[in-house]
């Protein structure tokens, strides 16, 4: 297949399976990206979050782009872009106009509690996996916990806390030289 | 033009709008106070679609809205809209970053962004969960309830997808059973 339409058609494919926001794209985009089409690592998918969390638009088309310009260029960005936001426009137009009252349906209310407790899993098994990679010796165990509990008990916005990461990344590896494979270690 | 303006003001939104799909709510409150395109309630029911439809929240939130303001024209422009300054804005990052790759700076940066970046997809799967496994307050302050059943069915997809042959699934059939079995016993 030809590599742009099937960049097109993966992306498509990783919107029509996210039920949420960018969180929740995620394990399809570990499944699709890293696992069957090896376009990204978990590491670099960490990467796009990270930067696409402190930077204008939202996580998961920052993502689509990033994942498609590192593979193809400006058109593969592009193109990834407009495949990741292609089932939405499908979707909703179709709810728009036939279904204003899709959300209050009780049946759609009840299969949507139950994706969102298979998403809660589904998360879970995704920072699992990432964690393999990205949390590995005290130092990013530390950032981890102090983020987590920033970020999910006081509310802290995650831009701020993707900066100041960065901070301590920088003062920890290149002026003390801390962490696992730092260099004089 | 409306169109026009849909893609500027969704460029906008793009623009300002930093994190996931609900940092745009605030953004297209503004816009239909000012607009009358549409209204709180409108937006309300906009917001409850896009969380039950598949696709990204935010994406699905501004094609909804360019629909309901202008049709089929309106809902690809005001999408196009909203993704305008992320391609821009993440090529050039992406581009910077190819060239920087090696550098010791660099690498340090991310050494220190990676953990807390898999920190922040902990919290928002927290918070997922805490939406929906419990309930805190409701018709009284005081109440706080425990939805077993939903604890149940996210500890087994758990277990199935990482300790079990059924790991090799695609995501989206644990979506979809999940989904029935939600339908099904009214969860």
């Amino acid at each position: 297949m030809n590599i742009y339409f099937d960049l097109f058609f993966t992306f498509a494919k990783i919107g029509a399976c996210t039920f949420g926001g960018g969180y929740a794209m995620l394990p399809i985009l570990q499944r699709e990206v890293v696992e069957k089409k090896r376009w990204a690592t978990d590491e670099e998918l960490t990467d796009y979050y990270a930067i696409g969390q402190c930077t204008p638009g939202i996580i998961a088309v920052n993502t689509a782009t990033f994942i498609g310009y590192k593979y193809k260029g400006y058109l593969g960005g592009v193109l990834a872009t407009l495949g990741v936001v292609f089932p939405s426009i499908v979707i909703i137009t179709l709810i728009a106009t036939f279904l204003t009252n899709f959300a209050d349906i009780p049946v759609v209310r009840h299969a949507l509690t139950g994706v969102n407790a298979c998403v809660v899993a589904l998360i879970a098994s995704s920072v699992i996996k990432l964690g393999k990679s990205t949390v590995k010796d005290a130092v990013t165990v530390a950032i981890f916990l102090v983020v987590l509990g920033l970020a999910f008990v006081v509310g802290l916005s995650p831009a701020i806390l993707i900066v100041c990461a960065g901070v301590v990344g920088y003062v920890t590896r290149r002026l003390l030289k801390l962490g696992k494979g730092a260099e004089g270690k | 033009m409306i169109l026009l303006r849909l893609f500027f003001e969704f460029a906008k939104t793009g623009l300002f709008a930093v994190g996931g799909g609900l940092a745009t709510i605030p953004f297209l409150r503004d816009l239909g106070a000012r607009t009358q395109w549409f209204t709180d309630a409108d937006l309300t029911t906009m917001i409850a679609v896009s969380e039950s439809t598949p696709g990204a929240m935010g994406v699905n939130m501004a094609t909804y809205v360019g629909y309901t303001t202008a049709g089929i024209p309106g809902a690809v422009i005001a999408t196009l809209g909203l993704v305008t300054p992320s391609i821009i804005v993440i090529i050039i990052i992406a581009g910077f970053l190819q060239k920087f790759r090696q550098s010791k700076t660099v690498e340090a940066v991310f050494y220190g962004l990676r953990p807390a970046s898999t920190a922040l997809i902990a919290s928002a799967g927290l918070s997922v969960a805490d939406a929906v496994l419990v309930t805190i307050g409701g018709v009284s302050e005081h109440t706080f309830t425990v939805h077993w059943p939903l604890i149940l069915l996210a500890v087994a997809v758990f277990v199935c997808m990482r300790y079990t042959k059924l790991k090799k699934l695609h995501p989206i059939v644990f979506i979809g059973i999940s989904a029935l079995i939600g339908a099904v016993f009214q969860l």
